[in-house]
């Protein structure tokens, strides 16, 4: 594997199974009083975001530098950007200064891969448009697996603005590779028109499904790509799909919150819910950082190629 | 590095085939026995020891030198694992991934560390394990415990407890398993 565009690039249950198994090492590695490694010394890690992020930047800022990467800042608001340059030119100037990796996040679908055809850098995707945010399935598959050991099995209910989620879209795929069975809990009007093909089932109705699910994922409601009026109101929505007080009582004692982040409380989620104990959001941050070590230490350092045993890499 | 892992790493790929018995099984007994006196006779007693066996091969050889040591001394020192993956210095020259999540027990500020690994080679893992020992604090100490050294050392490092003396070519392969030690060669 060169560049992590897609979930899809992991190669199903196996690769996925591995990226999960590596960041259990750097949960450890975290844990330590000195949560940092030489593994990736000498590498230079570049961050290409078109869109405004805190906490995808910033966890792999740390992911890097945990693993001792050397890492080059780049923010659109103060660069050439400005001054039209374009993203192929912005991304061969970036790898001509000799970087390893280029961490792509873009309004546009598809932008990563694009980078990736035009540089010999790995390049990851960290959020394309409405298409795939790959780490953050990757963390949010962890964070599961963590509580309930395993996905095989499991209802998970994604909740919310599916239509613009690249985070649904990467979940969706990801979920139920691992054999979770995974409801789209959404208004008509924020769902894909491409959603028939998904492997999920639908529902518009969210208190019939809350009593079913081992988790509920609740996608924020963005206010910045609503423009084509799909809700009378805000107010409505959370009278429908948001997650309110009342509505967390439907869900089994054991049944997970999670929310990808960052919460509009009082909209897609009510703030007493979302600080339940059973709510897994400040988890999700803190393994996104390890998972962001392994998919870096996968690309950068370890020499291996994902879904394959030790076994077959010697034959290879 | 275990044995183990060399084995599934090119260019050493293949299946091993055992040569010559070196050690039966109960001779890596009597060799568990006398490296746990050792360790007891040279710390003057267990205070603030700590096992820490290498993944894959090193860590059963630590269990059974605690399952030793406490039959002689009454108690268990600590016994931890540690995988040196991340500190590898061939990292980028053939795959590398750990084995197993590293697990250390106890605070290692001021304690006696006996690194354990069932094959001492070339000192690289060796070299790995005690860089990586410096995150997790600052031990008084560390010492160093094999079933076999083969020699071919790379580098300025030597064991305090030796199961025993194994003179190797380096293309030869040291196998140990519970039941004993076996000297053989990899075949493709």
């Amino acid at each position: 594997m060169t560049h992590l565009l897609s979930v899809d690039d992991l190669g199903g249950a196996s690769g996925i199974e591995e990226v999960l198994r590596l960041t259990d090492s750097f949960v450890e590695v975290s844990a330590r009083s000195i949560p940092k490694v030489p593994a990736l010394r000498g590498k230079t890690i570049a961050w290409l975001f078109y869109e405004d992020s805190t906490r995808t930047r910033l966890s792999f800022e740390t992911a890097a530098k945990r693993l001792s990467a050397d890492t080059m800042n780049f923010s659109v608001g103060s660069s050439s950007v400005n001054k039209g340059e374009s993203l192929r030119d912005t991304a061969r100037t970036i790898e001509a200064m000799g970087v390893d990796a280029i961490v792509v996040r873009h309004g546009s679908a598809g932008a990563p891969h694009r980078v990736a055809s035009w540089v010999d850098a790995s390049v990851i995707n960290a959020g394309d448009g409405w298409h795939e945010h790959p780490t953050q399935a990757l963390l949010d598959c962890y964070t599961i697996r963590q509580q309930l050991g395993s996905l095989e099995g499991r209802h998970i209910a994604i909740v919310g603005d599916i239509k613009h989620s690249r985070v649904a879209r990467s979940n969706v795929l990801a979920f139920s590779a691992l054999g979770a069975e995974v409801t789209l809990v959404a208004p008509p009007t924020l769902l894909p028109p491409s959603v028939d093909t998904w492997p999920v089932k639908i529902s518009n109705d969210l208190d019939a499904v809350l009593p079913t699910v081992d988790v509920v994922y609740l996608l924020r409601m963005q206010r910045e790509r609503m423009t084509e009026s799909l809700l009378p109101t805000l107010r409505e929505y959370t009278a429908f799909w948001g997650l309110t007080v009342a509505r967390a009582a439907l869900l089994r004692p054991d049944a997970l919150v999670m929310h990808p982040g960052p919460m509009n409380r009082g909209v897609e989620i009510a703030a007493e819910v979302a600080d339940l104990p059973q709510s897994l959001i400040i988890d999700q941050v803190r393994n996104g950082v390890a998972v962001r070590m392994a998919v870096l230490y996968l690309l950068l350092g370890s020499g291996a190629e994902l879904g394959t045993t030790a076994e077959e890499r010697v034959r290879a | 590095m275990a044995e183990r892992e060399r084995r599934i790493t090119p260019p050493y790929g293949g299946v091993f085939v055992a040569r010559t018995r070196v050690m039966s099984h109960d001779d890596l007994n009597r060799a568990v026995w006398r490296m746990a006196h050792e360790i007891i006779e040279h710390n003057h007693g267990l205070e603030r020891v700590v096992l820490v066996g290498l993944q894959t091969g090193g860590v059963p050889l630590a269990h059974r030198l605690g399952a030793a040591l406490e039959q002689i001394e009454g108690e268990s020192p600590p016994v931890g694992s540690l995988d040196v993956a991340f500190y590898r210095d061939d990292i980028g020259l053939r795959p590398v991934l750990p084995e197993a999540v590293t697990d250390l027990p106890a605070d290692l500020d001021g304690a006696t560390i006996v690194l354990v690994d069932d094959v001492l080679f070339t000192g690289r893992t060796i070299r790995a394990a005690l860089d990586a020992l410096t995150a997790y604090g600052r031990p008084r100490s560390v010492q160093l415990a094999v079933m076999v050294d083969r020699g071919h050392r790379e580098l300025p490092i030597r064991p305090d407890y030796v199961g025993k003396n194994l003179p190797t070519r380096r293309d030869e392969v040291v196998d140990v398993t519970d039941d004993g030690v076996d000297l053989g060669e990899m075949v493709k």
